[in-house]
């Protein structure tokens, strides 16, 4: 087959490279400055990061040496008393497990009912005062952004040991980080019920339940379930601060070296999570179909 | 203003009700669903609250207190450890910087191991998918503990613990995004004779690229925020001063270390942001 491609003549062509070559060149020299302060970044965090390689590299047969160790003995001929070694205290683990779930089940209710209230009056498209807006919307965006951690501290002062502060550190969280979701999912309803409710005569709370609500509701069903499952891997490492559920067991079996204790709670943790994971994506993928809106 | 509203004759509403059964009363197995779902949500919402040991005064004295640490907490003041927080918010940015970068760059394989159209193989990807989770079962405080019990104190098992974790997560969201790709410049490639790496270096890496670049930096500023607690448990950075101050009661000094956290992740987010929007808006590829 003979060639087909028509070449241009050079004195057309030759503007067009070099146009080309000076945008390969500019794009060249974007992506090395790039490089350069990432490499830049890279050294300045390892060096106030305290990053050692040889540290590292001294310590990788210890990271391998404690996985080692934090697997049981499980012998095949003994199976069962080996089982029942290992989970020795499964009844106290099970019952700091459901301390845990129910510990995010009731930060994730209370956050979520805070965040029903809280989204309405961040929305562009319902609120019209600014000042009102914009209190909100820093409300919920500290909620969110101190850790929850940080809040049981702080109530793990205030109220005590056990898991009343964790509940309630989770709910704050919980109520930024869902009054953030709750409010991009209201700023995108179809505003035409909107209109027709205050056509009506409807006062505000009523626009809103009768309007709004019944558009978002799936959506903000889904949001919560799935904060539920973050909820629960948060809620599992409350007990470090005394804050209750079955971290303060964890904490402890990995301060002390109780190796087999380590790996039999990491294991009802994951699973847990794993079940709740996957129990909650089904619920979540009937609710969007049912809702239809995405 | 006089409100003009329109009343309805009873005809006109008895015809609209005939029409519009379901808006104006809804099925009574309708009801009944809304309303078993909500008493087994409060059910499960009272026996939390009674196992949990909810009492009114033990809240009413906290929140109390709480007000109480709150008038203690203005003005906000370092004291004379700035220095040392300073060192310490220097520690919580290399930790979530080292920390997401170590974790992308391990997780970046992963990615397309875990993709069904690379590696169609049920077993392999499933395996890879397998791991990918159960990492991502253990939080990352926890992963943070184990590591100070492996390398010891300080930032650098905080770096190893954002890393793992993220590694994870990213790993995951990666393989979702490849997953996603559009098959038509692929087969482009394999269709002139390119191999099966340059098909994933031209065909694949350059739609996948931004959108990694996007999540990665999401990440970044989401382990801003968790790598200020993984001091809590010794692995550096602020978390370990707040804890401190908060155990000896320094409130002026835990809200002053609070701020300098808000601060720190309200930059952050707002560097990133740009930077994302920037990636995105360049190609034109939504995440």
């Amino acid at each position: 087959m003979a060639h087909a491609v028509t070449r241009l003549p050079d004195a057309q062509l030759s503007p067009m490279l070099a146009a080309y070559e000076a945008a390969v060149r500019e794009r060249r020299r974007h992506s090395f400055i790039a490089a350069a302060v990432v490499l830049v970044c890279i050294a300045l965090a390892a060096w106030m990061g305290e990053v050692k390689p040889g540290v590292l590299f001294a310590n990788a047969g210890r990271l391998t040496s404690y996985f080692a160790s934090i697997v049981p003995t499980l012998r095949w001929d003994a199976l069962g008393a080996d089982l029942a070694e290992w989970y020795w205290n499964l009844d106290h683990w099970l019952k700091l497990l459901l301390d845990t779930i129910l510990i995010a089940y009731l930060g994730t209710l209370i956050g979520a009912i805070g965040a029903f209230f809280l989204c309405f009056l961040a929305c562009a498209n319902l609120v019209r005062s600014p000042f009102i807006r914009l209190a909100a919307r820093r409300y919920l965006e500290f909620c969110r952004t101190v850790p929850e951690l940080v809040f049981a501290l702080l109530f793990v002062v205030a109220f005590g040991l056990g898991p009343m502060p964790g509940v309630l550190a989770l709910a704050i969280h919980t109520m930024g980080a869902l009054g953030k979701l709750f409010a991009e999912v209201v700023e995108n309803i179809d505003m035409k019920p909107v209109e027709g409710a205050i056509a009506a005569g409807a006062s505000w709370p009523k626009m809103v339940r009768f309007a709004v609500v019944p558009q978002v509701t799936s959506n903000f069903a889904s949001y919560g379930l799935l904060r539920f499952e973050i909820n629960v891997r948060e809620a599992s490492i409350m007990g470090f601060v005394g804050a209750g559920g079955i971290g303060q067991d964890l904490v402890e079996a990995i301060r002390k070296f109780y190796y087999s204790d380590v790996s039999a709670i990491l294991l009802l943790i994951i699973a847990a999570v794993m079940i709740i994971d996957l129990v909650t994506e089904q619920i979540r993928h009937r609710l969007l179909g049912v809702g239809g809106h995405r | 203003m006089s409100r003009a509203r329109i009343t309805l004759s009873d005809e006109a509403r008895a015809r609209l009700a005939t029409a519009y059964p379901e808006a104006l009363a809804p099925s009574p197995a309708q009801r009944l669903r809304v309303l078993a779902v909500a008493a087994v949500l409060a059910g499960i919402a009272v026996f939390g609250f009674w196992r949990l040991d909810f009492n009114l005064d033990r809240i009413g004295s906290g929140l109390a207190q709480l007000g109480h640490f709150l008038t203690l907490m203005v003005p906000p003041d370092p004291g004379t450890q700035l220095p040392l927080y300073i060192h310490a918010l220097g520690e919580t940015l290399a930790i979530a910087f080292l920390g997401t970068l170590l974790g992308a760059v391990v997780a970046f394989p992963f990615g397309f191991l875990a993709a069904k159209n690379v590696i169609p193989n049920i077993f392999a990807h499933f395996a890879v998918r397998r791991l990918l989770d159960t990492v991502r079962g253990v939080d990352r405080l926890i992963w943070a503990l184990i590591f100070v019990t492996v390398v010891g104190l300080g930032p650098f098992a905080g770096i190893l613990a954002i890393a793992t974790a993220s590694f994870a997560e990213l790993g995951k969201l990666f393989s979702e995004a490849v997953e996603a790709l559009d098959r038509k410049p692929v087969e482009g490639i394999v269709s002139t004779g390119g191999s099966d790496v340059e098909a994933v270096r031209f065909g694949m890496l350059p739609q996948v690229l931004p959108v990694l670049a996007s999540q990665l930096l999401y990440y970044f500023e989401s382990n801003a925020r968790q790598s200020t607690i993984v001091g809590i448990v010794g692995a550096g950075g602020l978390g370990l001063h707040l804890a401190e101050q908060i155990r000896v009661l320094e409130w002026q000094k835990v809200s002053f270390l609070i701020l300098m956290m808000l601060v720190m992740v309200a930059v952050i987010d707002f560097i990133s942001s740009r930077l994302r929007f920037s990636i995105i808006g360049k190609t034109r590829l939504e995440p």
